[in-house]
């Protein structure tokens, strides 16, 4: 009845004093590097709608759209999960569509029209979701919470998702560590009945 | 007496949290804010010989690197970076000198104005290392693996003695079964990107907005390694976005802002990435050994469990993992074996339940095939094995509604319907599988500190520096202290998360909910008691005569308990003496009385459909059904519960930190490769809640946080069994592992 798991492999390195040079970061080549270097005039303007308000900014043509909400104005509800597009985190609507915005940069949204959680909210009423969400407790840390109730919304204005499997389907690109999806869909559901 | 305990209140932090408006530890803007970005080294084991950061100097923007050469002065003795809850050992010391003791392991840090300069600039630094040969592989360190030592810290942990003559009875057993169980290093992975903002105040004091679960323990570590005064640093957590045991120990994002923030006299925010936070601790992998030896009848009469778990090379962490088997089960004769095996890896640390769904995998898993030789159902043999005393200290449990849990959560599944033979059930296409197990975890509560300010309007601030992960600490503390004060819910405002508040142990082990409630009554009495005097100083008042301990507090009322018309407005009683505010504050302590065991248990029922020809595994249904003693919120936990058998989902199927062992690196170090449950892998979850009454503490509280995913990777592993008639016994469950 015993049996031993697979076979892992001893993997100590045999030379021991080996010596090797490593670039430590992204592996940028320094030639380039430092020709990359960005100087006032490398800025970009940019212009565009947040929730409503008009934004013109010079930025850093580095700067994510993640990060232009977060530390350029202000606007924190956003969040960074993994900055790399694999949590959603991020996700904002663009026109209407939902991003996830740590995967684009800010320069290229100019004449957009952003929304993000702090914009759903109406002369104070929350937006139906954000109220199902509470109704259902579908979040714990509250930390993907926004993106998931921006991810809902674009998934309701595509008006694919008719059943709970196409609303989980349709709904994992944003992770929830605290595993509050059987309350997510539960709130979604609740959401897409009043709508 | 209680309109809130109990029931259903949805989180008061619920509108910050949906609207956006909760500050999580990176999102304080101050003006001139400095941007640090960690760069971390490339090899698991040797020395830097040069630090090149020339060019990252020459980036505009830049305003210095940090090193292990140029940093400022930290303390030199072990004794200082020792926080709340450090194994035994001698702590990781961030940018301290040239030794490198693990990938990814921070080296230098680049502050710029602003994140994309830091992040660019940090490219640039280049290093040069003398490696030294490494060892990452638990299975090549296994045979060097020493035997855990008795605990040399308040938190450590002493396996139970041996009892009976368990090589005897492993060799007469009529019934045996012998197998190794392997559960390799997972992360916690929270949403949250570890980060701290170090505000540099005018007169020189530092405000440390950090992601911890302790912020009184963050504060006392860094005044240990920075040799600073408590008054000189705040430390505040007012939301945590998951940590999941990751944040119990002071990070190192803490210390290399303050560290860049003392240098440079500046704010500076760190920000770790999600590949970085593969540095930070982990559950250790494991390989376990179980033995089982039964009568005919199934009744255990052995048990053998040892474990080899995988610590750091400098530090001991290890928990109770070979504790378990012998408590859980009624068992005659038992031993145990843990080892310790030394990687060149960060400190494995504690994740959710630590210790209990790793030895329960093992165990629950060899229990499923002690009852497949045994020719017996699964949850049969483990009635027939119900223990009414924890063996392990020859004592009972102060309560335990494990075999309600059973009845209940089998009638819930629909158990009594399965077809014991593997194979033999299906879904068209699909094979399926019904498995259960049994969770069982601890009920703790620690000394704690509860301060209640109440005014003459009606209104009370509940304060005490503990943190909510994602718990609901804000919800339940609110809801105890209102129907405790008699007040509305609205009435009561919540301040946590703060090193300047009232002493509360670190979030963890699932104390808090005992802790904090039991706390907030303590304090309570005392204000009690205090209006009581005003209440009696009142002119003709009807609570002369009454002792404090016949009095409540109701809808604003001081209220005689033997006789509801006997009653004093509270507003009325502190007008009367001239009292604006009462004030309390109160240290509660556990008893201390240990004569008997303090455990929460569950039963795990789960159904696997698989595809046949593919292997794909979906986990269908879940019913949990959990003894945790008294629920204070049915919503909240109740989601404890669902994100915990999420955990289980991702433990069974998903979860495993893969090292490329030649280079010694995580190779999955992000959360597209290290895979997480999503939300189209959990379907039907239900939860039960037995009703299971405690009087450890006055509110019969035991705590639900980690109690949710004990036993549910075993049951789905056991599902898996029945389903394919194949054994997995090393997690995660890939299709490639069903395939022959
Ligand atoms: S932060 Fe954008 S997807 Fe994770
Ligand atoms: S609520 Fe914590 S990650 Fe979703």
């Amino acid at each position: 009845m015993t049996k031993k798991p697979s076979e892992k492999s001893s993997g100590a390195s045999k030379d021991p004093t080996r010596r090797r040079k490593v670039a430590s970061g992204a592996g940028v080549p320094s030639a380039v590097a430092a020709k990359a270097r960005p100087t006032t005039s490398d800025m970009v303007s940019v212009s565009l709608v947040v929730n409503n308000v008009h934004h013109s900014l010079a930025l850093d043509p580095r700067t994510t759209l993640l990060d232009l909400l977060r530390e350029h104005l202000d606007l924190t509800g956003t969040k960074k999960g993994c900055d790399q597009g694999q949590c959603g985190a991020c996700t904002v609507l663009v026109d209407g569509r939902r991003i996830n915005s740590c995967l684009t940069f800010a320069a290229m949204y100019d004449g957009a029209q952003i929304t993000t959680i702090e914009g759903l909210a109406r002369n104070g009423a929350l937006h139906p979701l954000q109220q199902a969400f509470i109704d259902h407790d579908a979040f714990q840390c509250g930390y993907c919470t926004p993106g998931q109730i921006c991810s809902a919304v674009g998934l309701l204005a595509e008006g694919r998702a008719k059943t709970a499997d196409e609303i989980r389907e349709l709904m994992s690109g944003n992770i929830c560590r605290c595993g509050a999806y059987t309350n997510i869909v539960a709130a979604i559901q609740q959401a897409m009945g009043q709508s | 007496m209680a309109p809130y305990i109990g029931t259903a209140t949805s989180r008061i932090d619920g509108i910050a949290k949906v609207t956006g408006a909760a500050k999580y530890a990176a999102e304080f803007n101050v003006p001139g804010l400095l941007h640090g970005s960690v760069v971390t080294s490339t090899i698991a084991k040797g020395r830097i010989t040069r630090l090149d950061t020339s060019a990252a100097m020459r980036v505009k923007g830049v305003i210095d690197v940090l090193t292990h050469e140029n940093r400022p002065p930290m303390a030199d003795n072990d004794q200082a970076y020792k926080d709340d809850v450090a194994p035994p050992g001698s702590p990781f010391r961030p940018l301290y000198d040239d030794k490198i003791k693990f990938n990814l392991q921070p080296i230098a840090l680049v502050v710029a104005e602003t994140s994309e300069v830091a992040r660019f600039a940090a490219s640039l630094v280049t290093v040069e290392y003398e490696e030294v040969a490494h060892v990452t592989d638990i299975f090549a360190a296994r045979d060097a693996a020493v035997p855990i030592k008795p605990p040399a810290s308040p938190v450590g942990f002493t396996p139970p003695k041996a009892r009976g003559q368990p090589n005897r009875a492993l060799a007469r057993a009529a019934v045996r079964h012998e197998g190794e169980y392997y559960v390799p290093i997972e992360h916690h992975n929270p949403m949250e990107l570890y980060g701290a903002t170090v505000i540099h105040e005018s007169d020189g004091k530092l405000t440390v907005y950090d992601k911890t679960q302790g912020v009184q323990n963050v504060q006392r570590y860094l005044c240990g390694v920075f040799g600073m005064k408590p008054e000189g640093v705040r430390v505040l957590s007012p939301f945590v976005g998951g940590a999941f045991g990751s944040g119990l120990r002071p990070q190192f994002e803490a210390v290399l802002a303050v560290l860049a923030a003392r240098a440079l006299e500046r704010s500076v925010r760190v920000v770790l990435t999600r590949p970085q936070m593969y540095a930070l601790g982990y559950r250790p992998a494991m390989v376990q050994r179980i033995a089982l030896g039964a009568d005919a009848d199934g009744t255990l009469d052995a048990i053998a469990h040892d474990a080899v778990t995988a610590t750091s090379q400098f530090e001991e962490y290890f928990r109770q993992e070979t504790g378990w088997s012998g408590l859980l089960y009624k068992c005659a004769n038992a031993k145990y074996e843990h080892k310790l095996a030394r990687l060149d890896l960060p400190t494995s640390c504690d994740m959710r339940a630590p210790s209990a769904p790793t030895a329960l995998f093992a165990l629950e898993s060899a229990m499923d095939e002690l009852a497949v030789a045994l020719e017996l159902d699964p949850l049969e043999l483990r009635l027939r094995c119900y223990s009414e005393r924890d063996q392990n200290h020859d004592r009972p449990f102060s309560s335990k509604a494990l075999r309600e849990c059973y009845r209940q959560g089998a009638e819930a599944f629909g158990w009594n319907k399965r077809n014991g033979a593997p194979r033999s059930m299906r879904d068209g296409s699909e094979l399926v599988g019904w498995g259960m197990a049994t969770g069982i975890w601890e009920a703790l509560q620690m000394p704690i500190t509860v301060r209640i300010a109440l005014t003459a309007n009606g209104s009370a601030e509940v304060a005490c520096a503990t943190s909510d992960i994602g718990t609901g600490t804000y919800t339940i503390m609110a809801q105890v202290a209102a129907d405790m004060l008699g007040l509305p819910l609205e009435n009561i405002s919540i301040k946590l998360g703060d090193s300047t508040l009232p002493n509360s142990p670190v979030e963890g082990g699932s104390w808090i909910a005992a802790s904090v409630s039991n706390g907030i009554a303590t304090t309570v009495a005392a204000v009690r008691n205090e209006l009581l005097e005003l209440a009696k100083k009142v002119p003709n008042s009807p609570l002369a005569n009454a002792a404090p301990d016949e009095v409540k507090l109701a809808d604003g009322m001081i209220v005689d308990e033997r006789d509801g018309s006997r009653s004093v407005s509270i507003a009325d009683a502190m007008r009367h003496g001239g009292v604006e505010r009462i004030e309390q504050e109160e240290t509660t302590n556990p008893t201390a009385d240990d004569s008997r065991a303090r455990n929460t248990h569950s039963a795990v029922f789960a159904e696997v459909k698989i595809d046949e020809e593919i292997g794909v595994i979906r986990v269908t249904r879940v019913v949990s059904a959990i003894a945790g003693g008294r629920v204070l919120n049915t919503k909240t936990a109740s989601s404890q519960i669902l994100g915990s058998v999420v955990w289980g989902i991702g433990m069974a199927l998903h979860e495993e930190t893969l090292i490329d062992h030649k280079l010694g690196r995580v190779m999955n170090a992000n959360i597209a490769e290290y895979h997480v449950p999503v939300n189209a892998d959990v379907h039907d979850i239900k939860v039960i809640f037995v009703h299971e009454h405690d009087d450890s503490n006055p509110l019969g509280v035991k705590g639900l946080g980690e109690i949710g995913i004990i036993g549910v990777a075993p049951a789905i592993a056991n599902a898996v069994y029945h389903a394919t008639g194949k054994r997995v016994r090393d997690l995660p469950i890939t299709l490639d592992k069903l395939h022959p």
